[in-house]
């Protein structure tokens, strides 16, 4: 508790921040007072965890504190007791939900520039506000949905007289619980991407008697790009940390990496494992966060408006 | 009225489709809470608010709720006030390491969630502390405070830079620049960036679930009902928990149109 509020920037720290006029020769310049509780935060919430996770990774099997000597086991471990598996698991998966999504969002992302702008304010607040609802809850409703006796099933049987079955506990399940549930992070950086996108260049094009397609491959997915490249970063990287769509939809026919993670934590008892699991996707999702992001210029990207 | 082409109309169908599956799940939620029998089965033979009656006897289910409020509660004013000055960082000023920091901003969240949160648990766990729904609060500051950095960042590319010096030419410090002017000019992103804040921790699951300790927030408990047995009281606090996220957005929209207006 009382340690607690040490390790957490004072939010009054961060008001008064701005305020302090150092005498000193050396002046911090004023966005490096502002950025500076952030830092802490993230420094103290993101990369001092991270560190730990990568030291944990190699100690001894199921040791519970940093003392004892580094090793490389739990990396054989990985392999020796197939729980690559795993993790080979969640990277098809999270491909998967990537490029699905790309094909379901870009023709949304599309319309949604062509309406008028309060349809597309509605459109948004309806997209966004899912995002609100735990995703369990919202898995839970597919399972509602999806099972025996469920909605479709009971509704058909009742009208049609034809039964479904359940359509749940299978591999299908578990990518459309997934695309389900990380269609906004794609679509929205693609509507930013899409914002790029002067109209008058692909009426010049249309003038000049370019197909469709040629609108399409020339003009509009060039231009977009930086905002597909985010919005498909976005969810291959959180989906690699997918947890509850296997549970619910899937019902355990695939294990991901994240509840081997989990369970490597809590019944396994065997941190180092888990963290040596976790280190693997940590490095696959920075790897690809790293190249992705690099190559983008987010302030002409958000500035441009 | 202009006539729309083929694939004009199959893109807007799309739209609408996507739209309405997107709010599926919730409605089968819904439709759960309401039948009377133990397990769900659909037509609903007999309708019932008796489960709500339930959860709302249940002091598990209060105790959660309560959580759950707190924790929005401290999460949206914290990561707000934070990321204000993470945004004026992000977009207003040219500093030395700004390229950086914009990247480090992003990291969490282009992050798996699930592994944050067993991540921070694995910290917290070193340094001894107890965790308890303040540990949670800082997991969760640590994924929000970024996004809402980006929500108030767009309104700070957005304004006009020149009013700053303007103020501070005519003698105002830093203070009262930031406070008569930087302020109102962000005020619409602050706010937006306030209820993503508030709406994104009542919601979240993995970081709570890592780092909360005994406490139970509401997405927990649902969790471990839904693991351990089914019960209606699940689907019954899982739209009420959607109803009030609901409420939240539209009275906070409506604050929202109403100060644009006013503007």
């Amino acid at each position: 508790m009382t340690d607690l509020s040490e390790t957490m920037p004072p939010p009054s720290a961060a008001s008064a921040a701005p305020a302090a006029e150092p005498r000193a020769p050396w002046r911090p310049s004023t966005g490096l007072l502002c950025a500076l509780p952030m830092l802490l935060l993230l420094g103290l919430g993101f990369l001092a965890p991270l560190l730990i996770v990568a030291v944990y990774s190699f100690m001894p099997r199921g040791t519970f504190s940093l003392t004892g000597a580094p090793t490389f086991e739990n990396y054989v471990d990985i392999v020796a007791q197939n729980f690559h598996i795993s993790f080979l698991w969640s990277i098809w998966l999270a491909l998967l939900t990537t490029v699905i999504l790309m094909a379901v969002c870009w023709p949304l992302a599309v319309s949604i520039k062509r309406v008028s702008p309060s349809k597309a304010l509605l459109l948004t607040v309806l997209i966004v506000a899912p995002l609100f609802v735990a995703e369990n809850i919202r898995l839970q409703g597919w399972s509602l949905f999806l099972d025996r006796a469920g909605l479709l099933d009971g509704a058909l049987r009742s009208t049609v007289g034809l039964s479904t079955g359940s359509l749940t506990a299978n591999v299908p399940a578990v990518v459309f619980g997934m695309a389900y549930i990380y269609l906004p992070f794609m679509l929205f950086p693609m509507m930013l991407g899409l914002s790029n996108v002067p109209p008058a260049a692909v009426e010049a094009a249309q003038d000049l008697g370019a197909s469709r397609w040629q609108q399409f491959r020339d003009i509009e997915l060039p231009l977009a790009a930086p905002g597909l490249v985010i919005g498909a970063l976005l969810v291959f990287v959180i989906s690699l940390g997918a947890f509850s769509e296997s549970k619910f939809l899937g019902k355990g026919v695939i294990v991901t990496v994240s509840e081997d993670i989990e369970s490597a934590f809590t019944f396994g008892q065997n941190w180092p494992r888990g963290s040596a699991l976790s280190v693997l996707v940590i490095v696959l999702a920075g790897a690809a966060a790293f190249v992705g992001l690099r190559r983008l210029d987010l302030d002409s990207m958000l500035g441009r408006k | 009225m202009a006539r729309r082409s083929l694939p004009d109309r199959l893109r807007s169908a799309w739209l609408w489709i996507v739209v309405t599956i997107l709010y599926l799940p919730l409605v089968a939620v819904g439709l759960a809470s309401l039948s009377e029998s133990r397990f769900f089965i659909f037509p609903i033979r007999k309708y019932s608010l008796k489960w709500y009656e339930e959860s709302f006897s249940s002091l598990q289910i209060r105790d959660a709720l309560w959580t759950s409020v707190a924790l929005a509660a401290a999460v949206g004013v914290i990561a707000t006030v934070l990321a204000v000055f993470g945004a004026l960082a992000y977009a207003r000023h040219d500093w030395t390491g700004k390229g950086w920091y914009q990247q480090i901003v992003l990291a969490p969240i282009f992050f798996p969630q699930s592994v944050l949160g067993l991540a921070l648990q694995l910290w917290f766990n070193t340094l001894g502390l107890d965790m308890t729904w303040h540990a949670s609060v800082f997991a969760h500051l640590v994924w929000i405070a970024p996004i809402v950095t980006m929500v108030i960042a767009i309104q700070a590319y957005g304004y006009d830079a020149s009013v700053e010096e303007a103020a501070r030419d005519l003698g105002a410090t830093r203070w009262m620049v930031f406070k008569d002017v930087t302020f109102p000019l962000l005020w619409p992103g602050v706010f937006s960036g306030l209820l993503f804040a508030v709406l994104l921790s009542w919601g979240n699951f993995p970081l709570s679930y890592f780092t909360s300790g005994a406490d139970v927030t509401a997405p927990e408990w649902l969790y471990g009902k839904m693991i351990g047995g089914y019960t209606p009281m699940v689907p019954a606090l899982g739209f009420l928990s959607v109803v009030a996220g609901g409420l939240v957005l539209a009275i906070g929209m409506a604050i929202q149109a109403r100060l644009s207006r006013r503007a």
